[in-house]
Formats: C-alpha cells, structure tokens, sequence
C-alpha cells in the first residue's frame, strides 16, 4: 500500500516500500518510455539504429561499471581491458570451437568475472590513487596481451566474427539493425531490472556501504573482503555481457577497440548520467553514445562560418568530449539522473520551492 | 659494454626527464590532494608553446623559454582556480576524472591548433656523437641529463629553504594547521600548480628535444604513475629515484629484451609492488578513522 501525496511517497508497510514501482506516474513514465523503445526502429533509419545499438551495449557496460565505481566505491580505469575478454572469449568459442552463441557468451561473462576477481585481488588493500593506478595498469598489461598473444586473432590483428546465430536462427543482412536492436534492448532491460533488483538486497546494500565509509562498513559486520570481490565479479559480468554482445554486434574485433580510451568513455558515461543510479548509468550510455554525432551535426552547421571544425573534427570531438566531464562534474556532479529527478520534483512540489 | 653504456644513458636520461614529470604530479598531489591524469597534457602543452615561440615566432630562445613559463603558470593557475577549487570536497573518483576530463580537453585544443603531424625542432643541444666508456652516446641526451639535474637540484632546494618551499611542505602535511600558523593555502594551491607547470613545460621541451614535437608526448605522461608509486609520494628524492629506476628498466627491456614488452614493464612492476606494498615503495602508510 503506498500513496503519493503532496509531501512525498507514503508507505504504510515495508513490502510496499521493497516494491520496484512505487507511484502511478512512475508506471506512466515506464509505459511511455516502453512505447517509445517499441516505435524506434520504425522512425530510426539504419543509420540512427546502429547507433542506438551501440547505445544499448554502452547500456549494459555502464551498468556494469557504475555497480563497481558509483555503487562500491572502487574507481576503475581498467573498463576496456575488460570489454576485450568478454569480446575475444566469446567470438572464439563461437567461431573456432563451434559453441552455440548463448553458451559462449556466458562463458565470456563467466570468464571476464573471475579476471575481474583477479584483478580485484591486489584492489582489496588499494585505495583512491593507488587503486586507479593498479586498474591502469591491469588495463594496460590486458591490453598488452591482446595485441601480442597472436592465437587470438590468428595472427591478423583482428577477428572477423561470424554473423550472429542462436539456435537455428540467424540475423538476416536486410533486417540486421532491428533484429539486433529486439535483442540488444531484451538484454539491457534485462541488465537493468538485475541491477536494481541487485540493490534491493542485502549483497547490493553491503555494496554501498563499502562505498559510503568501508571502515564504518566493516565495524557493523560486512566482510570487506567478500564484498569486495563480489563487486568485482558482478560488475564484471555485465561487462564481460557488453564486451561480447560488442564483438558479435559489430563482427570485427581489434585490441584497437579497447584502449585506455574506452575506459575513460564508459567512465564519462557514468559521471554524465549520475554514479551511483541504473537509470543513470543508460541516460549516460545514451547520451555519450549520440554525442559524437550531434557534434558532427553541430560542425557541419557551422562549417560555412567555421571550416576548421570540419577539418579538426576529431579534435573538435575530443574537446566536446573533455568540456562535457568537465562541466558535468563541476556543475552537476550527480548527473542526468539528478538533474531528471529535479524535474520531477519542480513539477510535482510546484507552485512550491520544495 | 659499449650497448650497456649507451642504454645507461638513454635510461637516465629519459628517466631524469620522467622524474621532472613525477615531481609536478607529486607536488600537486602531495599539496592539494589532486590525482592529476592531465600531466602528460601539461608536458605536450609546454613542448608546444616553446616550439611556437622559438620556431614559428622566432623569438630568441630565452624570450621563448619565459613565454613559455609564463604561459604555463597562467595555464596551471587557470586551471586551479576555475576546475579544481569548485571540486574540493568531491570524491576521489570526481577529481580524478575531472583531470581525465581536462586531459581530453587540453590534447583536444592542442591538436586543433597543430594537427597530429609530428613537427621538428631546431636542436637544442648539440646532437654530435660523444664517446663516453666505450659507448657512442648523442652529446643531447648528456646535456639533457645535466638540465634536468638542474633543475631537479633546484627544486629539492627550494623545498628544502625557501619560505614558499616550506609553506608548501607544511600545507601538504596538515592543512588546517598551515592556515593555523598564517600560511594562505589557496596561495600555495596556485603556486604548486605554477610549479608542476613548469617542471612539465621543462620535461616538454627536453622531451620534445631527444624526440619530436608531437602528440605521443602524452604517453609518456601515463608513465608518471609507475614511477611515483615507485618513488613514493613524500620526497623529492623518491621521485628522482622512481624516475631514474623506471628510465632505465625501460631502456634495458627494449634494448635486450623487447621493444614492446618496454611499454609496459613499468606497470609489471607497478602491479608486483602495489602487491607486496600497498602504499608503494616509499609511501608512508595513512591511518584512518571513521
């Protein structure tokens, strides 16, 4: 039983606090939103939905990232490392080993899991800048091992993936980008609803309180340690999840595809949306994934008055891209979600302040 | 012999060069807290507006090396005032990724305006081969070592007897208790930002000597961590040490072992330290409270 009244949300019992969907403008909102997801590939082009794709498997990557850094606390620079074993595992147990892709890709998040754990071993006594340094350096040696183990790529330096099959069924050429959009926004919704149910219990509460002051965390009886690890190991399947969706998604793999770079993107990602919020982390997968383009758009616009922005354009990109952290973090160090939320609150308090 | 003696002094050399870079990181660090990412960017911009002044505008080279000190002061303090003074009190992970956020920003503006190509520049030094134990050494890479001795020398004094040197010792140590005894810490906040600029503007330009003008000097900033959590981040001399070992680690690797594997030894041996030492090598170990 939950009401929402002037003040606020009500609850008159603990199950109706537990409940994912509280008040009926929530469930208008998601209805809203799921129609729009369900209309996209009838007014996006080809074009926009490869990039709404990219956006979704962003989704899940930020996702998994925002459950280490914005829920546990423990900044990671070693994001593209991680899409990379995920990306590789799967497509070479698809196309060398002949695995059926569902059973390969949970390999891949099995595996990305347990190197994750690995590399949270050493992160268990690290923290702040020693910690960022030690994912910088897992990311750098994964790297490394990538571009010169030449049995992953057979020596090519880089995989060319066979087209998605799953059990008989395979992605047709001229309907690519929305079969693959059905199935991408399947599994982020899926990721999604995990992650918060995740957050609702007891695993997903010791999370965040390793975060909030790991010392307090551990007096009151949370095993450092094992959560810790368990940080790792979850935030990781998801991105073991995104790295191998990647991989069959865009067919070509490279070590290219997963430098230092990419992490600090994904890392964007979840400053952009809000750290430490699900829905944070897909308004920022969305929002750096379209990024680019609307500042290609915007250096067209002005490439009559301006012609160095077209020429410069990655630069120009680069620039937007380092601007926006900035900012965001300067003014809106909470993200999109906050920024969402007081929206809502505006609308719902008005005509009070608050 | 003769390829020991010549990898000992492209090791030192570009270690000395990396220890200049690591002591503007540790300064920032160690007086305001900052895990500064964009320290390689400070080097590349430093590289750059010597190059402007000395080569494009041909200015004669002491003019080029003040304008280039002073626009890197004006560029740190910027910096300092406008990005990090409105993040303190934020969490590691926001400061941290401010500076990956400037990072971007400051390589971004420097490739609009120069583009990627890589750029020569006149030598500095000259570049005749000198014969020292056997090994035929480029004469740049000594007097590259003999510059940033220097300044390195320089600096450590400073540190050690200046007021402003003590000031900043003092404020990195306990802040509440600097500001107690009438030290202004946003004085030293500027000022070590000042500071790492020009020590980076400096690592620029020797960095930009012995190779090129161009965006891979950014890599070498990242290199920066391996070395200050080999040197710890409590003294001048440290970093030296830090910086001197990883230089020359990675001048042996790529010269008897594998180019390659010499990119990413430094992190190796990062990781095999930050196992048995989590506060680094040198680092004092914090105690925390609740």
């Amino acid at each position: 039983m939950s009401a929402a009244i002037e003040t606020g949300r009500h609850h008159r019992s603990y199950t109706s606090e537990m409940r994912l969907w509280h008040t009926r403008p929530q469930m208008i909102r998601m209805a809203l939103v799921a129609v729009i997801a369900i209309l996209v590939p009838f007014v996006f082009d080809n074009y926009w939905l490869s990039i709404a794709n990219t956006a979704l498997i962003a989704a899940v990557g930020a996702i998994g990232l925002n459950i280490l850094v914005g829920y546990t606390g423990q900044i990671s620079l070693g994001q593209g490392g991680f899409l990379a074993v995920g990306a590789f595992t799967s497509v070479i147990l698809t196309d060398r080993l002949g695995m059926p892709a569902p059973i390969s890709i949970l390999c891949a998040v099995v595996l990305t899991s347990v190197i994750g754990v690995i590399i949270g071993l050493p992160a268990l006594r690290l923290k702040g800048l020693y910690l960022a340094i030690a994912t910088l350096a897992s990311q750098m040696l994964i790297i490394f091992i990538v571009r010169r183990w030449n049995w992953l790529t057979e020596g090519q330096g880089f995989v060319d993936v066979n087209r998605l099959e799953v059990f008989g069924f395979r992605i047709e050429r001229s309907s690519f980008e929305q079969q693959w959009y059905v199935i991408l926004l399947i599994i982020t919704i899926l990721a999604a609803i995990t992650a918060t149910n995740l957050f609702r219990t007891g695993v997903g509460r010791s999370f965040m309180a390793v975060r909030d002051q790991d010392i307090a965390a551990s007096a009151m009886g949370v095993n450092l340690t094992r959560t810790k690890l368990t940080a790792f190991a979850v935030s990781n399947a998801y991105v073991g999840l995104a790295g191998a969706l990647l991989a069959h998604y865009t067919e070509i793999i490279s070590w290219e595809k997963f430098t230092i770079d990419v992490s600090i993107l994904y890392l964007a990602m979840i400053i952009v949306g809000g750290m430490g919020s699900i829905a944070g982390s897909i308004y920022g997968a969305i929002f750096m994934s379209f990024l680019p383009v609307m500042v290609r758009m915007v250096a067209d616009a002005l490439g009559g008055v301006l012609p160095m922005l077209q020429r410069q354009l990655p630069a120009f990109e680069h620039a937007i891209f380092g601007l926006v952290i900035i900012v965001f973090l300067i003014a809106e160090p909470r993200g999109l979600n906050r920024i969402w939320q007081r929206i809502k609150d505006f609308f719902g308090f008005w005509p009070f302040r608050y | 012999m003769s390829t020991f003696v010549t990898l000992v002094i492209f090791g030192l050399s570009e270690g000395a060069i990396l220890a200049l870079a690591a002591l503007g990181f540790v300064l920032i660090y160690k007086a305001t807290g900052v895990i500064n990412f964009a320290q390689g960017e400070f080097l590349l911009m430093g590289a750059y507006t010597f190059y402007t002044a000395w080569v494009i505008f041909q200015l004669p080279l002491i003019v080029a090396l003040i304008i280039g000190i002073v626009i890197a002061v004006i560029v740190g303090g910027i910096v300092e005032r406008f990005i990090l003074r409105p993040m303190v009190g934020q969490s590691h992970i926001s400061v941290i990724m401010v500076t990956i956020g400037l990072a971007g920003l400051l390589s971004a503006l420097v490739q609009m305006f120069y583009g990627t190509q890589p750029r020569a520049m006149p030598a500095l030094f000259p570049t005749n081969s000198v014969s020292v134990l056997g090994g035929a050494v480029p004469a740049n890479r000594l007097w590259v070592l003999l510059i940033a001795a220097i300044v390195l020398t320089l600096l450590t004094l400073f540190f050690q007897k200046s007021k402003h040197g003590i000031a900043m010792r003092a404020v990195a140590d306990d802040q509440q208790a600097a500001m107690t005894v009438g030290i202004s810490v946003r004085r030293v906040f500027a000022m070590s930002w000042g500071l790492a600029a020009i020590s980076a503007l400096i690592a620029g330009i020797l960095l930009a000597d012995v190779t090129a003008v161009e965006m891979n000097i950014v890599s070498f900033g990242l290199l920066v961590f391996p070395v200050v959590i080999l040197g710890g981040l409590d003294s001048v001399p440290g970093t030296i040490v830090g910086g001197l070992t990883i230089g020359l680690l990675t001048a042996f690797v790529s010269g008897y072992l594998d180019p390659g594997l010499a990119e990413v030894i430094p992190y190796i041996v990062l990781v095999l330290i930050l196992l048995v030492r989590p506060y680094g090598v040198f680092g004092e170990k914090r105690i925390e409270r609740v």
